[in-house]
């Protein structure tokens, strides 16, 4: 098991640096530059500022530079946010956007997991058809229109809860909290019935039905270990998908989090800030799904072997 | 699991010429019983040839907009409303869709293409090649590439043909695993032992032996694959970094929508709809395309 989590902890090196390059030289060669605006700047100015952020420099010695300041966890200063570091940036918006996150993967996996399971209980009946039809629905209902409806119908005609903030009115945690998490709600109940369905129809579960073990405990104590494997495998790449999210999320409910950050960066053109926050997201990205190798691995010992989890 | 008519003679055929032809029409039976599945076929017919005759049969052209009549509720002229500049909402849906449904199947085509010949070429050769193409897919999937798209975006300009490539670029992955999988069963399969006795060149063994047969899978995933990078594209479009106006698209359409909903609920509700009603039917469809290609999958 060390064994396994070493080799998968040396494998995301290489990942982090690819990322780290490529978005970094993909910033750089990019068209256009940060101080571009439309009213062009006196050339001392921009001097100065190119002095300032080092970008009169070779390519190579700025690259150099980055990497070495990355090692001590600093990602230099904001372009457009003068006098903030982009790490203060993101240490403002990461407990935001890490509470919301935790409200919708919670939400995402008690309803998920709840329904996927009694699904799984009474396949093809109307039991197993109205949970399906709903993920059906959560997954056709994209955040961007689950969102401004739920607001609409709930927070404006009805006016039962607020519609932007968070943490200012009691409240306003709720609606940001269920758009986010709905979606993954949906596909957590689709894979937690897929894996129960595998698993209840194997034969140590026939045994124990055999043996006389009531229904509630064949599903707590024997098959929801293994049922819940596909679930385990999607949380890596759910992460990925929560802060994508997080972009719609915090937008339409105008919440201070890392996400409405980056989307505001990405339009200012605010090149230290994008370039911070992708290497961040990349990391916590990459920290998860090796986080969701090793549970699927401690979940399932034939993973421990060979092969990385997940593959063909 | 399906009650098998008299006149069937499909059941197991070991000729090969025979099977082919009648796997697609036993595929054919069991999708046209399937009712939802028939339900989006239907409407993403519908939907594509509303969006391929656009110019011909919208209501109104593109670029009509009348100032004075403004924002309008849906009335006999204009079955689904006018926005803020008095355009006509449903010619509005009308060209979304074409953008909207253009990137859906053309970024598709793309992740189509890398991953079947990625997959295949490494399910087949094996060997060293294998690992180092699957290590490649590995670490690729490691990468956030919602990110690294937004970053294209904001860095080379939102112009449409780096929207597919870079949604292609993402979604052939899991492409390339499916694939692989597949062509690691057929592989062993006597037939291919044969053909490779008979001394056909590889590349021919693969795309003329191995890859007919791993079609039915790759066609359920095209499917599923299609309401993603719709996805993609309208989550992208409305953070305002997709498509770009004067064009238009579903997602663009859905973030005006949301800016003027609490005046104008229609200007969110339709465009929504649409989108949602061609996710529904395409996820219906790769369902029942799959229950239909794949039996074995079905039988839970």
């Amino acid at each position: 098991m060390i064994e396994f989590i070493l080799k998968r902890l040396l494998q995301a090196i290489p990942v982090l640096l690819i990322v780290v390059s490529a978005s970094f030289f993909m910033i750089r060669l990019a068209p256009g530059d940060p101080f571009s605006q439309e009213r062009a700047l006196p050339t001392e100015v921009l001097k100065s500022l190119n002095t300032y952020y080092k970008l009169d420099q070779p390519l190579t010695v700025q690259y150099l530079d980055y990497l070495s300041n990355l090692l001590q966890g600093e990602f230099g200063p904001s372009f457009k946010y003068p006098g903030r570091t982009v790490t203060e940036i993101i240490g403002a918006g990461l407990p935001v956007t890490f509470e919301l996150g935790a409200y919708a993967m919670l939400i995402a996996l008690l309803l998920g997991i709840s329904s996927g399971v009694i699904a799984s209980l009474r396949p093809n009946t109307w039991q197993d058809y109205v949970p399906m039809s709903l993920a059906m629905i959560g997954i056709c209902l994209p955040s961007y229109v689950l969102g401004p409806l739920l607001v609409l119908i709930i927070g404006i005609w009805l006016e039962w809860l607020p519609v932007s903030g968070w943490g200012y009115i009691p409240g306003d945690k709720i609606l940001p909290s269920v758009t986010m998490g709905f979606v993954y709600a949906a596909y957590i109940s689709r894979l937690s019935r897929g894996g129960m369905l595998e698993i209840l129809n194997q034969d140590f579960i026939r045994t124990a039905r055999a043996k006389g073990v009531s229904e509630g405990m064949i599903v707590l104590r024997h098959a929801l270990r293994g049922g819940m494997q596909p679930v385990v495998s999607f949380m890596g790449p759910a992460l990925a998908g929560l802060l994508g999210g997080s972009f719609v999320v915090e937008t339409i409910f105008q919440i201070p989090g890392l996400g409405r950050y980056y989307v505001q960066a990405a339009f200012n053109r605010d090149y230290t800030l994008i370039l911070g926050m992708t290497v961040f997201f990349a990391t916590l990205i990459i920290a998860f799904n090796l986080l969701a190798d090793i549970v699927a691995a401690w979940l399932n010992p034939r993973l421990r072997r060979g092969k990385t989890a997940g593959n063909g | 699991m399906n009650k098998e008519p008299a006149d069937s003679t499909l059941s197991t055929g070991p000729d090969p010429a025979r099977s082919s032809a009648s796997l697609w029409k036993d595929a054919w039976r069991r999708l046209s019983r399937n009712r939802l599945g028939m339900l989006g076929l239907c409407v993403i017919s519908v939907m594509v040839l509303l969006s391929l005759f656009t110019p011909w049969i919208a209501p109104y052209s593109y670029s009509a907009q009348d100032l004075d009549l403004g924002a309008t509720a849906p009335s006999a002229a204009h079955w689904l409303g006018t926005d803020t500049f008095g355009r006509d909402l449903l010619t509005l849906i009308l060209y979304g869709s074409r953008v909207s449904l253009a990137v859906g199947f053309l970024a598709t085509a793309v992740a189509l293409t890398i991953g079947v010949i990625w997959g295949t070429v490494s399910g087949y050769v094996g060997g060293r090649t294998d690992a180092v193409l699957m290590r490649t897919v590995d670490i690729l999937y490691a990468l956030p590439f919602t990110i690294f798209i937004i970053l294209l975006m904001v860095m080379f300009g939102r112009n449409m043909l780096l929207l597919f490539m870079a949604i292609g670029a993402v979604e052939w992955l899991t492409m390339a695993r499916i694939v692989r999988g597949q062509v690691l069963g057929i592989r062993r399969q006597e037939y291919i032992e044969a053909v490779i006795i008979m001394g056909l060149p590889r590349w021919l063994i693969m795309f003329r032996h191995v890859l007919p047969n791993v079609l039915g899978v790759i066609i359920i995933y095209t499917t599923l694959t299609i309401p993603n990078v719709i996805l993609l594209e309208s989550f992208l479009s409305f953070l305002g970094l997709g498509i770009q106006p004067p064009q238009s698209s579903w997602g663009l359409l859905i973030s005006y929508g949301v800016e003027t909903m609490e005046e104008y609920p229609w200007l969110l509700f339709f465009p929504a709809a649409t989108l949602s009603l061609t996710l529904f039917s395409l996820n219906f469809l790769g369902d029942g395309l799959r229950d239909a290609l794949d039996p074995r999958a079905a039988t839970d």
